[in-house]
């Protein structure tokens, strides 16, 4: 039997507002089926964004849902999980939104290792004003305010998320959709901050100015470059030049940040300092 | 039994009173010189099993007391001035999204980093206009360590019957000086709490009119699902570009407060009676100006004080009371003229208006007062 999407879905929005094309809906198809592999309450789950279209996606669905100002994702859920630590907590996401104006929040949120799971659809791009250049847009690319090529160099998102302090870091991309689930699944059952970045494509405008034909081209650039992490430790280093290690990237045990606020209590209220 | 009774800090004050509100979630950023709310709050919080956290900025601290306030918490955060700018952004955002929360701005010399550990008054007109497009505010002016206290009681009340944010501003005089103050026994102020849906979680809507200019608000987490943004939205909480609707919503924020406006501006008049002149003060300037009347009365002039304990909603009506029986305003702040631009709105031309003006990081003396009674004509 087909899944059955509709049971996460709220009833009148759709359709939604992504270009066709875009891998938006993807990872929105790949959020559901994770969490619905969990049984996680909709009402129980909170989805927290900031500004951009991958920052749309939770008002599609039907949970407790927070489109907040941009770049402020990480800020406003880290209030939401301290506040009600019982709640899941998830976030989603753009690559502009989440590294440039919600860099700050970003990082601090994986210092923290607090327990929330972070699904950053990383476009190289911000689609929603026309196609500016991101912190993730590649060196010598072309945007709307790069004409000339991109003189940035530009992050790496999940070593970005390492470094910070983040204890789940996986990368997938939205050609292969079947393991976006499974990815944001493992994150959501790691017991820490877990950020999941979602390798996708713009043809509108990204794959417009950049060259790429249709988006079955970029579709099958993302599956060209990804090469799996377990693949890659058997791959030289000439063969994996060009490539992106997709996976299970980073894992790590290390104290939750909500866990260690509740020994704070205990210790004010044991009268300790 | 008596009182419990403290010498203590503005700051202090202020952060004891919010934990009398039962605020129970702090987010800040460290400040001079509001600082001190957040230290008081990091020991008091835990004690009765509430959250305080330290954020990587000032933006981040206030969008995290936001997203506290819509599970259920009374949320606060405290900054001064360049924090005020920053968070300029989710002020608007909690107007819009009409989340009840309270902010603590100690005022400080500006703009920019100014005078960091100077007295200013310079932030009211940016406690109204600050963030874009139009909403309304709710700002609370404390004169004393105890209306530190009292005052912020009054704004979580405020915040969680009007469901928006509210500000509290001492300016750095108020917040740093030391004073006896009283704490208040329990059920002596009356605590109101956020009015919760009675309907099922299936027929909840966010913003739902039917309930009033002020609609339920539901927590995440307690069993109710809903959508919040900071687009211009339906009653639903989704958004939505129809005209009339936008119109509607976006007039109903306003109309929520100015149409209490009686029930919310809280005011004092000194020596008013029979005053040919008065003076209108706020913060550590109605003590000095407190000073000059009475001085200025044993000189034989009819001289009052109006003092404001709320900024806004400004006391338009109580102002144009006044404009109309007097001959004078005389109108003392650490600015160079904020509180007088509305006392001249509301005096229609009416009568004399003369200000004081002092940004150089010093309070406003009673002789320099004074010296401006005498100059009414």
């Amino acid at each position: 039997m087909a899944f059955d999407y509709e049971k996460y879905i709220r009833p009148g929005k759709l359709p939604h507002i992504w270009c066709p094309g875009c891998g938006h809906g993807i990872v929105l198809k790949g959020l559901i089926r994770a969490m619905d592999s969990l049984n996680l309450k909709k009402e129980e789950t909170a989805i927290v964004s900031g500004i951009g279209c991958a920052s749309r996606l939770p008002g599609y669905v039907d949970c407790c849902t927070l489109h907040t100002a941009h770049g402020r994702a990480a800020a406003f859920a880290t209030g939401v999980k301290m506040a009600r630590p019982e709640m899941n907590v998830i976030l989603v996401g753009g690559d502009g939104d989440g590294t440039a104006i919600g860099g700050n929040h970003f990082i601090h949120a994986c210092r923290r290792n607090i327990d929330m799971t972070y699904v950053i659809m990383n476009n190289y791009i911000y689609g929603m004003t026309g196609g500016q250049f991101s912190p993730t847009t590649p060196h010598m690319m072309k945007a709307s305010t790069t004409p000339y090529g991109n003189p940035d160099p530009s992050f790496d998102i999940a070593k970005l998320a390492i470094g910070a302090g983040a204890t789940f870091v996986a990368r997938g991309t939205a050609f292969n959709a079947s393991q976006i689930d499974k990815l944001i699944a493992e994150g959501i059952q790691h017991k820490g901050m877990s950020v999941i970045e979602i390798l996708d494509d713009c043809p509108t405008t990204y794959g417009r100015r950049n060259k790429y034909k249709s988006v079955i081209e970029m579709m099958n650039r993302l599956k060209e470059v990804a090469v799996p992490v377990k693949a890659a430790e058997k791959m030289t280093a000439e063969q994996l030049q060009g490539k992106i290690l997709t996976g299970v990237l980073f894992k790590a045990d290390r104290p939750e940040y909500c866990a260690e606020y509740q020994k704070v209590i205990e210790r004010a209220k044991g009268g300790a300092k | 039994m008596s009182k419990k009774v403290a010498f203590l800090q503005g700051n202090e004050a202020a952060a004891q009173g919010a934990l009398y509100a039962g605020c129970n979630f702090f987010a800040g950023y460290p400040i001079t010189p509001s600082t001190e709310v957040a230290e008081v709050m990091s020991i008091e919080l835990p004690k009765v099993g509430g959250k305080f956290i330290q954020m990587e900025d000032e933006i981040g601290a206030y969008a995290a007391v936001l997203g506290a306030a819509l599970t259920g918490k009374k949320a606060l955060d405290a900054t001064s001035g360049p924090g005020l700018s920053l968070k300029q952004e989710l002020i608007g955002y909690a107007c819009i999204a009409e989340i009840p929360c309270v902010l603590i701005n100690v005022m400080r010399g500006g703009p920019s980093t100014g005078m960091p550990t100077g007295p200013s008054q310079s932030d009211v007109m940016a406690a109204k206009w600050g963030t874009h497009g139009d909403h309304a505010s709710i700002t609370l002016v404390p004169a004393s360590v105890q209306e530190c206290y009292d005052m912020t009681v009054q704004a979580f009340n405020l915040a969680e019957k009007f469901r928006m944010p509210v500000l509290v501003m001492p300016d750095e005089i108020i917040a740093h000086m030391r004073e006896r103050i009283e704490f208040r026994e329990p059920g002596e102020i009356e605590i109101i709490n956020r009015t919760e849906p009675t309907v099922p979680p299936a027929e909840y809507k966010p913003y739902d009119t039917r309930f009033g200019d002020v609609p339920p608000l539901a927590a995440f987490g307690s069993g109710y699902k809903f959508h919040v943004t900071g687009l211009n939205k339906m009653q639903d909480g989704f958004p939505t570009t129809k005209a009339e609707i936008v119109q509607a919503e976006e007039e109903r924020q306003v109309r929520k407060v100015m149409d209490k406006v009686d029930e919310i501006v809280d005011f004092e008049e000194f020596k008013m009676d029979d005053a040919e002149i008065c003076v209108v003060a706020y913060g550590s300037t109605s003590r000095s100006a407190r000073y000059a009347v009475n001085a200025a009365r044993e000189k034989g002039i009819k001289v009052g004080m109006f003092r404001l304990k709320t900024f806004w909603p400004f006391p338009d009506k109580q102002i144009k009371a006044i404009a109309a029986k007097v001959k004078g305003f005389v109108v003392p702040e650490m600015n160079l003229g904020m509180c007088s631009v509305e006392v001249e709105r509301c005096n229609e031309g009416k009568a004399q208006i003369l200000t004081v003006n002092r940004v150089d990081g010093e309070p406003l003396n009673p002789e320099q007062i004074l010296v401006k009674i005498k100059e009414v004509k």
